[in-house]
This record gives structure tokens, C-alpha cells and sequence, in this order.
């Protein structure tokens, strides 16, 4: 496997290749109906949540701000619907715990028109006003980490950017959003680009695409070259090896560059910053027109569901209505929100659609016991997981010692704190061990003493 | 209808242990299957019975509790073909069975079961019978003997708890010289005549007592390695070290020391190499820990071969490699992402087609060159050297 990566030319090491399975990759970006109320999380982003500027009984118009930031590490919301907000308290939460969520009952008869915001001249804003707006448009990161995007894009001042990259890796299977946004909103993602260019300073952007996508990396060079002269600098689309995790910010800087972020450091620390191309081609649609962040696209796909798509979804839209309108199956099922890698499995149905969603992947509980051999035996040491850590730590060393509940250790000695939780030791261990679980546990608890010992 | 809630990765690889330890047995099976067109009925007999022997004994042991596992991973089939691979093929039977049961009783449930054993079973079991048996573990009989497959070695069916009878009268009555089955490095060692190359290779001359193989289970274990189910390696590392030390040794004396040839495709090295040292549970996990294991098994099994008593030092240099693996692995931790060399100089990677700083050029722009990979990448060519020169003047 190694050879064959070497001929291929991968630029990071081990890692992994699961089934791509991207079943929804040709299906255009199709908009979902309205649904009749939308919950509106008020943390839906790492960081504070921000504070509820709406009554119950208020009437709010779509796009209209329902929540203000209060902190630098916070966004506002924007009303998804147009309709009536019906109750703000705990509501079932992506996570599991409930949380403080604002219910709006969308009017049956609105046109669901955008009706918020002034179209505004960017021409000659400094990055200041822009990062200002990206700020007011409520953006966060796209990708999955639901990052607030205006935290990301201002530069520290001892710092200085040159390189702006733009993951389009999507290197999780399943998912297809930022492949259609890539190929169908090319030139808001463009704008985007720009915009974020000059807010960070950088001189270049650079589009990192998994080579299973080479579409979309001609829909984007189409669209630079419809551009036409590109003041700021440059823009490159470029193909980087299918890989998993190739998504993950330090491989792809590591795939495109060859540098090694150093442990513990950011992109930044390089001179560059990486934003995801959903994040991108949303802040390119948004800032001119002044508006908030109402909807995103969304992948519902799995061998459960009777209709995949790339659905256009308004933010707070509950799953259940999601999983009717895609088709769910009869048995019992697992609704995964995110890729299969990474995602978190959704413990109700009634949990809402938030920022941070890509995906909504159906997995039929037949199918998932079909697929697992089932058996858990002990470590073998057959080093699958240590080839392919693409962090390269020992996890079958981290196994062990979890087990023995030896969390200190772990982190003190075996490099814990830089696991990013991709989920390639459990996925290739033969002997199905919940590694990444064990590391999720033993980080929790680690996180917790530091937290106690200060 | 009800909701399922599980901890992502929510897929999986279609590996499982037990896939593993099944290949594992395939792979040994075309070798037993030469073994046996080579020794015939004893050899047959001495592979079933061990084998047996083992499988009983985990299931004894998996069914008390006392180990982990389960008899369906196959595992301990692996562990009996191995242990009678390596046993002579007119090993009495009822001692077979007793190294089987050792193999599994003190090599493996003693420790917990699979994944838990510190040394690797099937050698566990062996260096039990050289133990408790040394007369009958060193005498070997001839391949390809006339009327293998009707009648066994008399040796085969002695009764339990019983001294075998010797073999030389019933190789006498053959008209066979005795020596002949004495193993190429018994000869060597003791009587100094060293046996031709592919003789060794193929073990297909006949009259010679050599075990299975070389030729057969390289091939073997390479189906292994390309379907990744033993790591290349420990295979490697042990070869290249062994062969490296005995081509040193040789060259210093070649009248005292054997072609390193010899060395590497004599004896059971090339079994060991590619079936016993490369055992999961007792080798490395970590890549770097896996040369210096096979480097170590290597050097010990030439050590042990050219300077000790025994004919042969395989098995003692794995089982002494095995006991050294947590202390291997310990110094051998691989290096995480972001903490390399290359990380602490920001500095980026040799190979690496992209600038990290601007003036970036795409890779698929028109008329770009990709640049040639050069061997010392740091070197200016002869050209820009000329004209930063030319600058400085």
C-alpha cells in the first residue's frame, strides 16, 4: 500500500482509503421545502452563544437577526423563516444534552423571500469592514467544526498571511456538498475568495481538491478565468491525492506545500490561513447583499434513504422533516450528522439542522451489522493502526494504556493531545477496538483534571 | 422503527482478526502440503497430531475462562502447523502432542490468550520438546525416502512415555548411511561439509534431511506480505541481518565460516523470518522497532549458529527478540506529525513540488516544467552556480 502511495504520489503519510460511496456526486443542489417551525440553536459554533434579541410572540421576518454576539468568540443568527417566534427555551440538542433554542413558526402563506439586508458596495471596504460583515452575516465554518469564520480570518498582528487555502478536500465518504457548491457555485466562491483575500492580507489562494473531483476543479478554474484579471493576486484549483484524512487542515498544507505544521502550532504560525469552500462561497453570496446565514447545503445520503440529494436546507429545520422528505427505511436505523468518519450520531430526530452540518448520512441497523464483523478481540499489535495514524502516534499503544486508564501517561508520554479524532485506528483495527472512543474518553478526562488542577 | 446510536467511525475496514489468522493458514497450506510429499505418512501424522494437540488445548483453556479468544480465530491452528513444521518429521507422536499442549498451556493461556502472549507459541512449545526430548528432536530423517507414504518413521509411533527406538537400524535396513539424516547444519556444524545451494533452495534433491521448503515459503510469505498480513520488514530486517553478519564473518575467515548463503537458506531461518518472528502479538508495532527486531534476530541467530553448541539458534534468537519487544518498542515510538525535524526548522519536505512562500506556479499551468528530481537536492546546478557567480562578480 505504501508503494502504491508512493507512485501516486502522496504527499502525506499513512492515512487511510475507505469506500468513497459518493452517491449524491452528479445530483444538483435542490432546495427543501419550508418546514412548518424551525428550532434555532443559539450555540450552534465553538465559543459563546449569543444572546436572543426576540420576544416569544415576536414576528420576524427571514434573515432578520434573532440573536446578537456578545463575545469575539461568537456569531449572531438570523431568522430562517419568516414567521412567528414561538418559544425560546431547551430543545433536544445535536450533542444530546437539551439546549436554549429559539422556535419559530414559519407563516404557512410567506414567500420565504429574503427580505433582510441591504446590498452593499465591498469595492473599497478595508479588511477591517470586511471582516465586520463576515462577522454580521453570522458565518462559521461550513466544514464541520462550525468555527466562527471571522475569528479565523483576522490575522493575529505579529503574524503575517500570504496564502489563503481553500479545502475542497471533502475527503469523508459519503458527502458531497462542497463538491456541488464547488461546481455550482463556482463564482460566489470566487467572490468569496477575494473578500477573504483582502481581509487576511493574503497574496495567493490556493483550492486544494481531492482528485476524485475533477469537475469541480474545472468548474473553478472556468469561473477564475470568467474572473477575468484577478487584482489581489492569484487563485490556483489544484488536485490533491484522495486520502483520507486529506480534509483535515495539516494534511492538506502538508499535500500542497510539504511542510509540517509544528505540533501545537496554526496554520498562521505559516502564514496561512484554511477555510472550507462552503464557508467561502457562502461569505462570497452573503457580504454583498448584507445578508445573514438562513440555510446550507446539506448531503442526505446513506443505503437508507430512498431519496439522496444535496438539499438547499433552512438552518433549524428538524430532521425528522429532513428524513420525510428524503425517505427514511421501516426498520431501525442510525442517522449519522456529518461523514461517517467523523460525524456524531443524532439521538432524536427532533435535533435541528445546524451550521455545522454537512451531511445527514442514514446507516439501516441491518446494513451496520452486516458491514461489522462484530467480534471484539484483544490488541493483537498487528500495527494497522500505527500505518495509518496519519498524526503518527501509536494507538494500539494508546489502547492499551486507556484501558489501564493510565490517562496521564497517555497524554504526558504518547502525544495524546494530538490525535484530532479522525477515526482511521478504529476503522482498519481487525480486533474492533473503539480506539478513537478511548481517546475521546481519556481527552475528556484530561481536559477535566487541567480544568480541576487550576 | 427506533434510533441507533453508535461512536463514529460508523465503517469499517473488512479486516477482523480472525480474517487474518484464516489467511495466515492458507498461506501454510501449500507448505504443509510439501512437507508432506517430502516425509510422507510421519510427516502427515506429526502435522495433524500437533495440531490437534493444540486446538484441544485452547479449547480447554478458552472454555475454563482462563484465556481470552476464541477457538475459531484459527490462531492456534497457525500456532500447531508452525510447531510441527519445525519439529522433525519422525517426531513421536505422543511427544508432539505433549509440545502442543505446552506451546498452548505456557506459551499462550499462561499469559491470557491471543494478543497477550509474550513469546511466540509454536517456538514456546519447540523449545519445550528440546528440552524435555533433545535425543529425539535431533534426529532427522531423510526426504524423499522410497515407500514414504505406505509406512511411517518407527520412530513416529512410539508408545507414550516411551524412549523411540533408534532410527539408524531401520535407515540401515534401507541401505542409507546414517549421517543422512543428519540436517545440512548438523553437517556442517560437526562434520564440516557444507550442502550445495539449491539443494537448499528447493529441498528437492532427495536423502537430505532438510525442512520445508526455503523457495516455497518465501513465496508464501510474500502473498502474505502484498496482502498485507504479515509486515515486510521483520522478513527482511531478519535476512539482511543475518546475511550481512555471516557475509562479515566470512569474509573475515573463509575457511572457518560458511557462505553466508548457506546461513541464510539452511536450517529453519527462512521459516522463522517470514512465520515465527513475524507473530503479531510478539513483535513491534512500530515500524523503526520492526528493523531493529529483525536486526536483532538476525544477529543472535548467527551468533548462536557459529558459536554456541546447538546446530541451530533460530528459535532461541526470536524467543530472546520476543522478550526484548516492549523494550524496543519503548525506545522506538514513531514521531508525530508536526514534532519531526522537518516541523521544528519549518522547512518543507525534500520532493514537495510547492513553494511554501509565493511566486507560485501551478503544477498543470501551461508550459510549467516540473522540476527534476535531482539526488542531492540541495546541490545548485551547474548553471545557476555559473551565474551567481557571474553575480557576484
Amino acid at each position: 500500500m505504501k508503494l502504491v502511495s508512493w507512485f501516486r504520489g502522496e504527499a502525506f503519510q499513512r492515512g487511510v482509503h475507505p469506500p468513497e460511496c459518493k452517491l449524491t456526486a452528479k445530483m444538483p443542489i435542490r432546495r427543501l421545502p419550508f418546514p412548518p417551525r424551525v428550532i434555532v440553536p443559539l450555540s450552534q459554533h465553538i465559543g459563546k452563544p449569543p444572546r436572543p434579541i426576540v420576544k416569544v410572540g415576536e414576528e420576524v421576518v427571514r434573515g432578520q437577526p434573532i440573536a446578537k454576539a456578545e463575545d469575539w468568540l461568537s456569531v449572531p443568527h438570523h431568522a430562517p423563516v419568516t414567521g412567528v417566534v414561538e418559544f425560546i427555551g431547551l430543545k433536544p440538542g445535536q450533542r444530546g444534552p437539551w439546549v436554549e433554542s429559539i422556535v419559530i413558526r414559519a407563516h404557512p402563506g410567506a414567500t420565504q423571500e429574503d427580505l433582510w439586508g441591504q446590498p452593499r458596495d465591498l469595492a473599497q471596504a478595508s479588511a477591517q469592514d470586511i471582516l465586520q460583515a463576515v462577522w454580521d452575516a453570522g458565518l462559521v465554518g461550513l466544514g464541520g467544526a462550525a468555527f466562527p469564520t471571522h475569528a479565523k480570518l483576522s490575522v493575529p498582528k505579529q503574524a503575517k498571511v500570504h496564502t489563503l487555502v481553500v479545502n475542497g478536500c471533502e475527503c469523508e465518504p459519503y458527502l458531497t456538498c462542497d463538491h456541488r457548491v464547488m461546481v455550482e457555485q463556482a463564482d460566489d466562491l470566487i467572490a468569496g475568495i477575494r473578500y477573504a483575500m483582502r481581509a487576511t492580507g493574503a497574496v495567493r489562494a490556493i483550492v486544494g481538491i481531492e482528485d476524485n473531483k475533477r469537475d469541480a476543479r474545472d468548474a473553478l478554474r472556468a469561473a477564475i478565468a470568467r474572473a477575468g484579471e484577478i487584482p489581489e493576486g492569484e487563485i490556483h484549483a489544484e488536485l490533491v491525492p484522495t486520502k483520507y484524512p486529506q480534509g483535515s487542515e495539516k494534511m492538506l498544507i502538508m499535500a500542497l506545500f510539504g511542510v509540517e505544521i509544528p505540533a501545537g502550532g496554526l496554520p498562521v504560525s505559516l502564514g496561512m490561513v484554511v477555510n472550507n469552500v462552503g464557508t467561502l462561497a457562502a461569505l462570497g453570496r452573503l457580504l454583498p447583499q448584507g445578508r445573514g446565514l438562513t440555510e446550507r447545503v446539506v448531503t442526505v445520503t446513506g443505503p437508507g434513504v430512498a431519496r439522496p440529494g444535496n438539499y438547499l436546507v433552512p438552518l433549524g429545520t428538524p430532521l425528522r422533516w429532513v428524513l420525510d422528505f428524503a425517505g427514511t427505511p421501516q426498520e431501525d436505523f442510525e442517522v449519522v450528522l456529518g461523514g461517517p468518519m467523523m460525524g456524531q450520531a443524532a439521538a432524536s430526530l427532533e435535533v435541528p439542522i445546524t451550521k455545522g452540518i454537512s451531511g445527514v448520512l442514514v446507516l439501516p441497523s441491518a446494513e451496520l451489522a452486516r458491514r461489522e464483523s462484530g467480534k471484539t478481540y484483544p490488541c493483537i499489535k498487528c500495527g494497522e493502526c500505527v500505518e495509518s495514524c496519519p498524526m503518527g502516534l501509536n494507538p494500539s499503544m494508546l489502547g492499551m494504556l486507556a484501558a489501564k486508564r493510565e490517562y496521564d501517561l497517555m497524554g504526558s508520554h504518547y502525544h495524546l493531545g494530538e490525535c484530532f479524532e479522525c477515526g482511521c485506528c478504529s476503522y482498519v483495527c481487525p480486533s474492533n477496538i473503539p480506539l478513537v472512543q478511548q481517546f475521546r474518553v481519556a481527552k475528556q478526562i484530561l481536559r477535566e483534571k487541567a480544568l480541576a488542577a487550576r | 422503527m427506533s434510533l441507533e446510536i453508535r461512536s463514529a467511525p460508523h465503517i469499517k475496514a473488512h479486516r477482523s482478526v480472525e480474517t487474518i489468522m484464516r489467511h495466515v493458514v492458507y498461506s501454510l497450506l501449500p507448505i504443509c502440503a510439501f512437507y508432506v510429499f517430502q516425509y510422507g505418512l510421519s510427516a502427515l501424522a506429526s502435522l495433524a497430531v500437533v495440531t490437534a494437540a493444540c486446538l484441544a488445548t485452547e479449547r480447554f483453556f478458552v472454555k475454563t475462562g482462563t484465556q481470552a479468544g476464541d477457538i475459531s480465530d484459527y490462531s492456534a491452528v497457525i500456532t500447531g502447523l508452525l510447531l510441527a513444521l519445525s519439529l522433525p518429521p519422525g517426531f513421536p507422536l505422543w511427544m508432539g502432542a505433549v509440545a502442543g499442549f505446552a506451546a498452548i498451556a505456557l506459551g499462550k493461556a499462561l499469559f491470557g490468550g491471543i494478543g497477550c502472549n509474550v513469546f511466540n507459541p509454536a517456538l514456546v512449545g519447540r523449545a519445550f520438546a528440546q528440552a524435555a526430548f533433545p535425543q529425539a528432536i535431533a534426529t532427522y530423517t531423510p526426504s524423499f525416502l522410497p515407500g514414504r507414504f505406505y509406512e511411517m518413521v518407527p520412530t513416529s509411533m512410539t508408545l507414550p512415555f516411551m524412549q523411540p527406538a533408534s532410527v539408524i537400524d531401520w535407515l540401515k535396513a534401507k541401505q542409507l548411511d546414517a549421517l543422512a539424516g543428519a540436517t545440512p547444519l548438523a553437517k556442517w556444524k560437526f562434520e564440516g561439509v557444507l550442502a550445495g545451494a539449491e539443494e537448499l533452495i528447493t529441498s528437492l534433491s532427495g536423502h537430505m534431511a532438510v525442512g520445508p521448503s526455503p523457495a516455497l515459503i518465501l513465496l508464501c510469505g510474500a502473498y502474505l506480505a502484498l496482502r498485507r498480513f504479515l509486515d515486510w520488514r521483520i522478513p527482511a530486517a531478519i535476512l539482511g541481518s543475518a546475511g550481512l553478519t555471516a557475509w562479515l564473518l566470512f569474509a573475515l575467515s573463509p575457511e572457518r565460516f560458511p557462505n553466508p548463503f548457506f546461513m541464510l537458506f539452511s536450517g529453519g531461518l527462512i521459516l522463522g523470518a517470514v512465520y515465527m518472528a513475524t507473530d503479531m502479538a510478539t513483535s513491534p508495532v512500530t515500524p523503526k522497532g520492526m528493523w531493529v527486531y529483525g536486526a536483532l534476530i538476525g544477529l543472535l541467530t548467527v551468533i548462536i549458529r557459529y558459536y554456541s553448541g546447538l546446530p541451530e539458534g533460530v528459535m532461541y534468537a526470536i524467543l530472546l527478540a520476543n522478550a526484548a519487544t516492549p523494550l524496543i518498542e519503548k525506545i522506538t515510538q514513531p514521531t508525530p506529525f508536526g514534532k519531526s525535524r522537518f516541523a521544528l526548522l519549518g522547512r518543507a519536505r525534500k520532493g514537495a513540488s510547492y513553494p511554501l512562500h509565493p511566486g507560485y506556479i501551478s503544477r498543470e499551468e501551461a508550459h510549467a516544467v516540473t522540476p527534476k528530481k535531482r539526488l542531492f537536492a540541495h546541490k545548485p546546478k551547474a548553471e545557476a552556480r555559473k551565474k551567481s557567480n557571474e553575480a557576484r562578480d
